[in-house]
């Protein structure tokens, strides 16, 4: 009679585990799966919970260039770096992805920019949707910017050895406003218009460069189609490339320093 | 932790193998145990035996790890051997003056740190937090559009027109000192000052109730410039002439 149980027709349940079983040991032996996951990767042979695991997701992956296999205790902890710097990452990602978007709908010409802006709103799926997130993620980036920066200061954080990580992170807060000033003359509007207009007035009173500095950012003595176009590509290509190395000097450099600072 | 090499292992067992021969063919003592050499073992009892005049053989250690250290002669605070009374193996001389703990002459630089795997304790953090603020950016972005006032138009001043908000600060300054100071030396300086910061603080210490003054400075610092910018931002109206926020609105408050 143990015959029979043993014989029974397995069930369509069964059938299926038995053959997705079959059908992950095989992709996870071909030659592709192994070619993309190095040795050692977790998506090889799939993941267990273990010490020797936990560290493999860092080390055999890429994330290895961020961080490191273990941090220190107290680094982890929200309470301490309130997560800024790392927000600020977040949302630079963030308006990269969404400004890739408007991009694709958007002109920097003075004929073409406003009405383009406007047709997000009107004639683009989730346009305005997108456009609003790029807006409010790069006020919210600025003020993380400035929070982190507090931060740091509060820690002591800028101390030996983080000197040179203190200096980048100044440079890092000037191209953050200089992102978000270029992209702020984008949209052509009266706001736009008038907002960089009292701003830049105010970098023509610098003494001696002045007024050529803000000749050739500005591409004339006004605001107009030139500064348009300029403002534009620093703001989608150039900015964003140099904030972009020196974000990785940033993130190597706290690596390179010991970790965050800190305990208190 | 190193790993030994294997060959080493071998040298070393097949060393000690050799040792424990002859010191068997030589006299089955009970010192075979000790890690201290003979030689100095027997040094020692004959330097007692000069110094105490007495039991020489009796208080052999039998399993201490370390050296044996009599008072000296002359009774100094220094812990040496005495001269040695005989030769030791092979006719040497040397002698034991002092045995000196690791720690008193090594700088041990890396102390053991409390740590944790980044997987899952930061990332998962990290993650977290990304998830938030793409949450939060969304649903504010739901609720409240971005402004999109008229074309520009370069001969129709808007009253009042204000910077960006992170520059109303030195637009406010703007109305009390002259532009060259406001405009540009100020905001400079501030940013030459805060790079300056790590070179200036020579406090190594981190501790909040040891950095009194400089938290003090920065705190009064960003008072400053937020209290400027809410001014700038709030209480400014048509010609940049002071208002109240409930006499003119917060219609504007998200033109940003
Ligand atoms: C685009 C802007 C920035 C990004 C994306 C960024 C990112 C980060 C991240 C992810 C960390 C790790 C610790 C943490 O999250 O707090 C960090 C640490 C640090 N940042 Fe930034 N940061 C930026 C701007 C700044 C600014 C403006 C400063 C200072 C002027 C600064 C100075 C530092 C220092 C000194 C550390 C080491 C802190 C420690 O060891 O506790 N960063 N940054």
């Amino acid at each position: 009679m143990a015959n029979t149980i043993q014989k029974r027709k397995p069930t369509i349940t069964e059938k299926i585990g038995e053959s997705t079983g079959s059908m992950v040991q095989k992709t996870q032996e071909s030659q592709i799966w192994n070619s993309i996951f190095r040795p050692g990767s977790i998506f090889r042979k799939g993941y267990t919970d273990s010490p020797r695991n936990r560290s493999y997701v860092i080390m055999n992956s890429v994330l290895y260039h961020l961080h490191p296999v273990k941090v220190k205790r107290h680094a982890v902890k929200v309470s301490y770096t309130l997560c800024l710097g790392g927000l600020s990452f977040f949302l630079f990602i963030l308006l990269t992805v969404t400004g890739i978007f408007l991009m694709f709908f958007y002109r920097p010409t003075a004929a073409a920019a406003w009405s383009d802006i406007a047709a997000l709103k009107t004639s683009v799926t989730f346009g305005l949707l997108v456009r609003n997130m790029h807006r409010w993620a790069a006020h919210l980036m600025v003020l993380s910017v400035f929070l982190h920066m507090a931060r740091v200061f509060y820690h002591g954080a800028y101390k030996a050895p983080r000197e040179f990580n203190w200096i980048i992170g100044i440079v890092l807060l000037t191209l953050t406003l200089l992102l978000s000033f270029t992209g702020y003359l984008l949209p052509w509007d009266q706001l736009s218009y008038w907002a960089v207009t009292v701003g830049t007035n105010m970098m023509g009173f610098s003494p001696v460069f002045g007024d050529s500095v803000r000749f050739v950012l500005l591409g004339g003595k006004q605001i107009g189609a030139e500064t348009l176009l300029r403002w534009y590509v620093l703001h989608v290509l150039m900015l964003p490339f140099v904030i972009v190395i020196f974000m990785a000097i940033h993130f190597w450099r706290v690596r390179k320093d010991g970790g965050i600072s800190g305990p208190l | 932790m190193t790993e030994i090499p294997e060959h080493l292992l071998k040298r070393s067992k097949s060393a000690k193998a050799k040792k424990a021969a002859a010191a068997g063919a030589e006299e089955a003592s009970t010192e075979d145990t000790s890690k201290i050499p003979r030689a100095l073992l027997e040094r020692s009892r004959a330097a007692k035996a000069k110094a105490g005049g007495g039991d020489a053989g009796g208080g052999a250690p039998s399993g201490g790890g370390a050296a044996p250290v009599p008072a000296g002669p002359s009774g100094g605070g220094v812990a040496t051997l005495a001269p040695p009374v005989a030769l030791g193996p092979d006719g040497h001389t040397q002698r034991l003056l002092t045995v000196v703990k690791s720690g008193s002459i090594q700088d041990i630089k890396s102390k053991p740190v409390d740590k944790v795997h980044t997987w899952p304790h930061l990332l998962a953090a990290e993650f977290t937090a990304a998830l938030f603020i793409m949450a939060f950016t969304l649903i504010f972005s739901i609720f409240i559009n971005a402004p999109l006032l008229t074309l520009a138009d370069a001969n129709n001043t808007p009253n009042p027109a204000k910077a960006p908000w992170y520059f109303l600060g030195l637009q406010e300054l703007l109305t009390m000192f002259d532009p060259m100071i406001a405009g540009v030396t100020l905001p400079g300086v501030v940013l030459v000052v805060l790079g300056m910061a790590p070179f200036v603080d020579k406090n190594p210490s981190n501790k909040p109730e040891d950095r009194k003054f400089m938290i003090s400075l920065m705190t009064v610092h960003l008072m400053f410039w937020a209290v400027l910018t809410l001014i700038g931002s709030f209480f400014r109206g048509p010609g940049f002439n002071f208002t109240y926020p409930w006499d003119t609105g917060l219609t504007g408050i998200f033109h940003l």
